[in-house]
């Protein structure tokens, strides 16, 4: 089914009542979620990813805008009439039912012509808790369950009406690490199984990377950018974009173009044709660093992590904004520690040029290196 | 040195239980034993200390006094009316004061005054409502008599009038406190579990039978096996409607009848006080065993 959110917008009035102001949750958010994807909503907490779930569930009404399921006009519609299932970032399962009962509550509910002998109702929650593969665990309940189950549960709940849209509000940030990983690719997995278009909200950039066929970054109610994972890493469309996504995260400096030249500090580090002269925020992938001996940046040299494949360089530069300036090498270069110095070229791709007051992309060619 | 040192921990527990121990030890355990001796000894006299002999006769006595079978009827009409009703009645009251916003404070606190009234404050506004005087026939009559009925005497007439102003007392006396508790377990029920029902499309009835009370059980149990008890219990209800001559009244209670064998008119008897009270302690320990056993299967904790 595909989502169609028009001119979305969402107003809580202020905490301030002298203020009058209305705190904008979801601003402006125009999208069209395409039949049967992956969608991952990003962005940091309080930017309006939840509330944009809400709205698209229904338990929330939009102050403005419109939401589609494919031709059906489902903004006034409450919850229960929208074909969709919900998970809940605790998973909101009955503490008293035990697994099977909670999956078959949903179905409980249908009436008129909707309505199932109990024979069918077991066949479908049986089928469902096949999918999710907790099948063993009907008739505990679910304090008896791990994290991880008792999410499948959840999901199972959320599926047993085959919704045409299933919701996941953070899905993953009850579990642990390990958990995490295998329940993303499970999430992945039922995805695929069932066709059905899912938005899952997260903070969690990695998680949203991983799985998404397609993921929109917020902040502040406001939809910074949208595309497939790879396409948004590689082109950050502003600053905001570039730092939030990627671990470790992207190295910004301060520094300024002149001549078609980039300068950091005193270092004339890349060649930028195309880019007029200005001071700009420089974003650089911690990939996006090579080890050279005569290379233009040069950064004093605090430690090496090895870490197997490869190894990050922890250095120092006084135009870097974040605390340290952190770089991937592959595991075979070797860096003497004993120096005080290390010095990089720059991989032309993995610089990013962002205007110092709007933090919107600069783009620029890069002269091809010899 | 090891061992000596584990006998001072437990030692020194011991001295801090010791008040407590004390204290519940002399009027608590050791007038429980009391009694239940004094229940078998025959023809027990306090003054002298004496007794004729041991044996079951003063149970038998009690069971056969037609004042406490008419004091077993009126508590067990009093409990099996009074308990469903009131903790039905503040559960709806609860359920209405947590799904209204605007005035809920104000309704609150007005549900809550008469835990907070004087006894017998609310004691002369029951007798202003149903006591019928040289002068007036209360206001209950009033407005029975503006509906064209005839006017009824709810203090010293007809039996089921005054076991209907007994039981509407009570009910009115210990609502308050259940709605407390009530309205507190209705709030702390998570807003996410009707959030996923509401998405599930769960009708209002559903959502309350199936979600709320199970979750709200444990609270609900507490209020029926205390309701239960407080019933059983009861004798200053009926004191501060009634007077202190109960028996004549026909509305005494099991507690009643035992404070009349000791301290009342027809009173001096202690075996037979004694008796009374195993058997009532007795009556309430079957009642909550019950309780419990239908709770293992409908109580959710």
């Amino acid at each position: 089914m595909e989502v169609v959110l028009q001119n979305l917008t969402k107003k809580f009035p202020g905490r301030d009542k002298k203020k009058h102001e209305d705190v904008i949750a979801v601003n402006d958010f125009n999208f069209t979620i395409p039949d049967g994807k992956l969608i991952g909503l990003l962005g940091p907490s309080g930017c309006g990813k939840s509330t944009t779930l809400n709205l698209i569930s229904g338990l929330q009404k939009p102050t403005a805008g419109k939401i589609f399921f494919g031709d059906d006009d489902v903004t006034d519609l409450p919850p229960e009439n929208r074909g969709i299932g919900l998970v809940f970032q605790n998973y909101a399962l009955y503490p008293h039912l035990t697994v099977k009962q909670n999956i078959l509550f949903p179905l409980q509910n249908l009436k008129g012509k909707d309505k199932l002998t109990k024979e069918e109702m077991l066949e479908k929650a049986l089928a469902v808790a096949k999918l999710v593969q907790i099948d063993e665990l009907m008739d505990r309940k679910p304090g008896e369950l791990s994290g991880g189950q008792q999410q499948r549960v959840a999901i199972a709940r959320a599926l047993v009406k085959m919704p045409r849209v299933l919701l996941l509000d953070e899905p993953l940030s009850n579990l642990d690490a390990r958990l995490r990983l295998q329940t993303r690719e499970e999430i992945r997995r039922i995805q695929r199984e069932t066709k059905i278009t899912t938005i899952f909200v997260t903070h969690d950039q990695e998680e949203a990377m991983s799985i998404s066929d397609l993921i929109v970054v917020m902040k502040d109610g406001v939809v910074h950018q949208i595309g497939k994972p790879q396409e948004v890493y590689d082109n950050p469309v502003n600053l905001f974009v570039a730092k939030f996504l990627g671990t470790p995260p992207i190295n910004v400096f301060s520094g300024r173009v002149k001549d078609q030249e980039l300068y950091i500090g005193e270092d004339a580090v890349l060649k930028v044709m195309g880019a007029s002269d200005q001071e700009v925020y420089v974003g650089i992938r911690p990939e996006g660093f090579r080890l050279k001996e005569d290379g233009p940046l040069c950064c004093e040299l605090r430690g090496v992590e090895v870490m197997g494949r490869d190894s990050s360089v922890i250095s120092g530069n006084k135009a870097s904004l974040n605390p340290a300036v952190r770089s991937i090498i592959s595991a075979d270069s070797r860096v003497n520690t004993a120096q005080k110095e290390v010095r990089f070229s720059l991989v032309p791709q993995k610089v990013f040029l962002f205007h110092k007051k709007t933090e919107k992309r600069i783009d620029f060619e890069a002269e091809e290196e010899q | 040195m090891g061992k000596k040192k584990i006998n001072l921990v437990g030692l020194k527990g011991w001295l801090y239980l010791l008040p407590a121990i004390l204290f519940l030890g002399c009027f608590m355990v050791y007038p429980l034993i009391d009694v239940f001796v004094y229940s078998f000894e025959e023809g027990y006299n306090s003054a002298s200390q004496t007794y004729f002999g041991i044996g079951l006769y003063n149970y038998s006595y009690v069971l056969h006094d037609p004042y406490f079978l008419q004091a077993v009827k009126n508590t067990f009409l009093l409990v099996i009316i009074t308990v469903p009703l009131s903790t039905g009645i503040a559960l709806l009251i609860s359920v209405g004061l947590s799904s209204i916003k605007p005035l809920r404070n104000l309704f609150q606190t007005v549900y809550f005054l008469p835990y907070v009234t004087n006894t017998l404050a609310v004691g002369l506004v029951f007798m202003i409502l149903f006591k019928k005087t040289a002068y007036s026939d209360g206001l209950i009559n009033l407005l029975i008599h503006c509906f064209g009925g005839s006017s009824v005497d709810f203090i010293d007439g007809p039996y089921w009038a005054k076991m209907f102003v007994l039981c509407l007392y009570t009910i009115w006396v210990v609502m308050p406190f259940k709605i407390l508790i009530l309205t507190s377990a209705l709030s702390s029920v998570n807003e996410v579990y009707y959030n996923a029902a509401k998405v599930d499309g769960t009708s209002k009835f559903r959502t309350f039978m199936r979600i709320t009370l199970p979750m709200i059980s444990p609270m609900l149990f507490y209020l029926i096996i205390t309701g239960f008890i407080g019933a059983f219990k009861a004798y200053s209800d009926a004191v501060a409607l009634f007077g202190t001559d109960l028996n004549a009244a026909k509305m005494n209670t099991i507690v009643g009848y035992v404070y009349d064998m000791l301290y009342g008119n027809s009173g001096g008897y202690p075996s037979y006080a004694s008796a009374a009270a195993i058997i009532l302690f007795v009556i309430i320990l079957t009642i909550t065993c019950i309780n419990l056993l239908i709770s293992k299967k409908n109580v959710h904790y």
